[in-house]
């Protein structure tokens, strides 16, 4: 209670500083990536040129490689957000596009873009967005008699997107040899060649969708303690749940677009905020911080862990992710 | 606690329903078998199936029937036994209607530890799989099992919720093992998918110890899993250890999970829907369940095999994509009619 109380009382002082303190981390990070590869180059070459002050070469490289870490920056972000949405308006700490679906029905979406009508990022997200929706449908749909309060919505999610798992690779089998290359690289979750033309359309969406989510927040902060106080105190209940559920899937797919369904994001990133700022509530801030540097420690570390080969970072977020669900569930039995 | 019940499920069950869901049973089972071998890119009738299977003359049909449909259809029916069983073992020993070892990354593990082998040590027959798969699927049932919790009824939800954890770390290990190794990418890229194409009998014969120690093994403890239905004092009164049945039944899962999965790679979903099935239609009795289990499992999988073979014209869908769609929907239906839902 007296956490609630602090937040009520303004801006909590310990997130800021879990916020300063993510930022950092994410810049160095940033740093870091950028300045390895075949070209090498000192964290403060890459800050001098990021300044202005570098050669003509070294300003070539770091614009080369910048663009990969802010979409996943972006990423990041975008999952983070939709995870503390989904979360707080299921009331499940389970509830999470990841394990309910949404991504892999956003990447089923992708996919069958990426076969029919060929790459490219714009088409893609359209893809990815009409397949995420799709899938929420279904499994909203599914769940309907229940509510979506109900814990039967993660086992439904589960069920649904194992379908949805086969039909993935259904079409991967049937395509042919160069499509499918291209989509098992796409369903890895990779962010190997990002370049602006992915940054830009996902920089669009996040720009017009994570204001949403914030403008929503203290209604969203509201809806978790029960819709009988939030209609009382004056929300909105179900037009701030429609708009929320629909803005988070929209995010979902705009960061499924842009590198493919990168697991277990969405799940953690809020329950790490929520730790770190030891707040309870969505913690919108400080997830989407956890949540991008998340993903850029996942490439970084995808590019640096082996020597003879480049993991992609889907890879890096499925192990961690999945080595962090497996310590949730050994923890709550406690 | 809360127990987990479903609708339509009766402890007692006349014997006359046993008997003819058996009799039924059996006959899906040997017109699953006569499909799986008359259907394909070139149809046979009956007759011709009855010609190479007992009056061998080396026609090019014959050809076709004993040196592909036939082994082919051997395997699905050994594999759809090894799952459904493993999945009726596991039910019965976690009291759990979702546990299965597709579904719980049991299946996945015995893939991880084949692909490590195949990576690490340059293994590459089945025979030589076998072992490793094992290993893996032995891990996998320990890791979900201390996660998901085998003592009394566990939350449906937790299990699942185990097994997603367990499956993304080894599918996580399995993508890196692949990045890293591109020559694997493709033998095994196939392989993950779940097909029952292209092995020989030569190479079943080398995975049979396994499967037939694992039906040995769920033989035995049959008595024992009724026992333990009734509670952990009634079962230790009746005489049973339940420790032990929990540990000997989890290490028959591993022999069936493993020797299923070395051979055709991981395939979901035929352990959750056979034994539910079977459940609903005849009761709770561990010993009818495995048997009619055992038969139903291979007409599952030869079924969804045929379909795939149909669909899929003129190549075919894998075995392990129709098991996850069509399964997927059955575990939708499943989800919708589980009463009581814990966390």
């Amino acid at each position: 209670m007296t956490a609630l109380v602090r937040r009520e009382s303004g801006v909590d002082r310990r997130s800021v500083i879990v916020v300063a303190v993510l930022a950092l981390v994410t810049l160095t990070l940033v740093v870091l990536s950028v300045g390895t590869g075949d070209y090498e180059m000192s964290p403060g070459e890459v800050l001098a040129t990021l300044a202005g002050s570098g050669t003509k070469a070294q300003y070539l490289v770091v614009m080369g490689r910048l663009p990969r870490v802010l979409v996943a920056i972006l990423v990041g972000a975008a999952l983070a957000l939709a995870g503390a949405v989904f979360q707080t308006i299921t009331r499940n700490p389970l509830g999470s596009p990841d394990i309910i679906g949404f991504t892999t029905g956003s990447a089923t979406g992708g996919i069958v873009t990426l076969l029919l009508f060929g790459s490219g990022p714009g088409l893609v997200s359209v893809g990815a967005l009409v397949g995420g929706l799709l899938t929420a449908l279904v499994v909203m749909a599914l769940c309907a008699p229940h509510g979506l309060l109900s814990s039967r919505l993660v086992l439904l999610g589960i069920a649904v997107s194992a379908v949805l798992v086969g039909v993935n690779s259904y079409l991967l089998v049937k395509a042919n040899l160069e499509a499918a290359a291209q989509a098992v690289g796409w369903l890895v979750g990779d962010l190997a060649g990002r370049d602006w033309s992915f940054f830009v359309p996902l920089a669009v969406a996040v720009a017009v969708l994570a204001p949403i989510v914030f403008f929503n927040g203290r209604a969203l902060r509201m809806l978790e303690m029960g819709d009988d106080t939030a209609t009382g105190i004056g929300v909105d209940v179900h037009r701030v749940r429609l708009t929320l559920v629909l803005v988070a899937v929209a995010l979902v797919a705009a960061a499924t677009a842009a590198t493919g369904p990168l697991p277990f994001i969405a799940l953690a990133a809020p329950q790490l905020a929520r730790r770190m700022t030891r707040l309870p509530g969505p913690n919108l801030a400080a997830s989407a911080f956890v949540g991008a540097a998340l993903v850029v420690a996942a490439d970084y570390l995808g590019q640096r862990l082996l020597e003879s080969s480049l993991l992609p970072a889907g890879v890096v977020a499925a192990a961690l992710g999945g080595a962090y669900l497996l310590w949730l569930l050994l923890r709550r039995r406690a | 606690m809360v127990q987990v019940t479903e609708r339509g499920t009766t402890m007692r069950t006349s014997v006359s329903v046993r008997t003819l869901v058996l009799v039924g049973s059996l006959t899906a089972l040997v017109a699953v078998i006569l499909l799986s071998i008359g259907f394909g890119s070139n149809r046979l009738s009956l007759g011709e199936v009855l010609h190479a299977l007992f009056a061998y003359d080396g026609s090019y049909n014959d050809v076709v029937v004993r040196d592909d449909r036939l082994p082919r259809t051997v395997l699905g029916v050994l594999v759809g036994m090894a799952l459904a069983l493993a999945g009726s073992l596991m039910q019965a020993i976690t009291r759990n209607p979702v546990a299965e070892p597709g579904l719980l990354g049991i299946n996945h593990g015995a893939a991880v530890a084949i692909v490590l082998g195949s990576t690490l040590f340059s293994v590459t027959s089945p025979g030589e799989y076998v072992w490793f798969a094992f290993a893996g699927a032995l891990a996998g049932t320990a890791l979900v099992s201390v996660i998901g919790g085998t003592r009394g009824a566990t939350s449906p939800l937790r299990l699942v919720l185990a097994g997603v954890a367990v499956q993304a770390v080894f599918v996580g290990i399995n993508q890196g093992m692949q990045m890293v190794n591109t020559h694997n990418l493709q033998a095994m890229r196939f392989w993950l998918v779940g097909s029952l194409v292209n092995r020989n009998l030569d190479q079943l014969s080398v995975l049979l110890p396994f499967f037939v120690a694992g039906v040995v093994i769920a033989i035995v403890l049959a008595r024992a899993l009724n026992a333990l239905a009734l509670g952990e004092d009634t079962a230790r009164g009746l005489g049973a250890n339940p420790a032990l049945v929990r540990v000997a039944g989890m290490v028959a899962v591993g022999l069936l999970a493993a020797s299923a999965t070395a051979a055709c790679g991981p395939i979901a979903f035929v352990g959750l829907m056979i034994p539910h099935v079977v459940r609903t239609l005849i009761g709770q009795d561990e010993r009818w369940v495995m048997l009619i289990s055992a038969l139903l499992g291979p007409v599952l999988l030869l079924g969804c095999d045929v379909l795939g073979r149909l669909l899929g014209s003129p190549g075919e869908i894998q075995v392990g994509v129709m098991t996850d769609v069509v399964g997927g929907i059955a575990f939708v239906i499943v989800a919708r009619r589980l009463k009581a839902v814990r966390r």
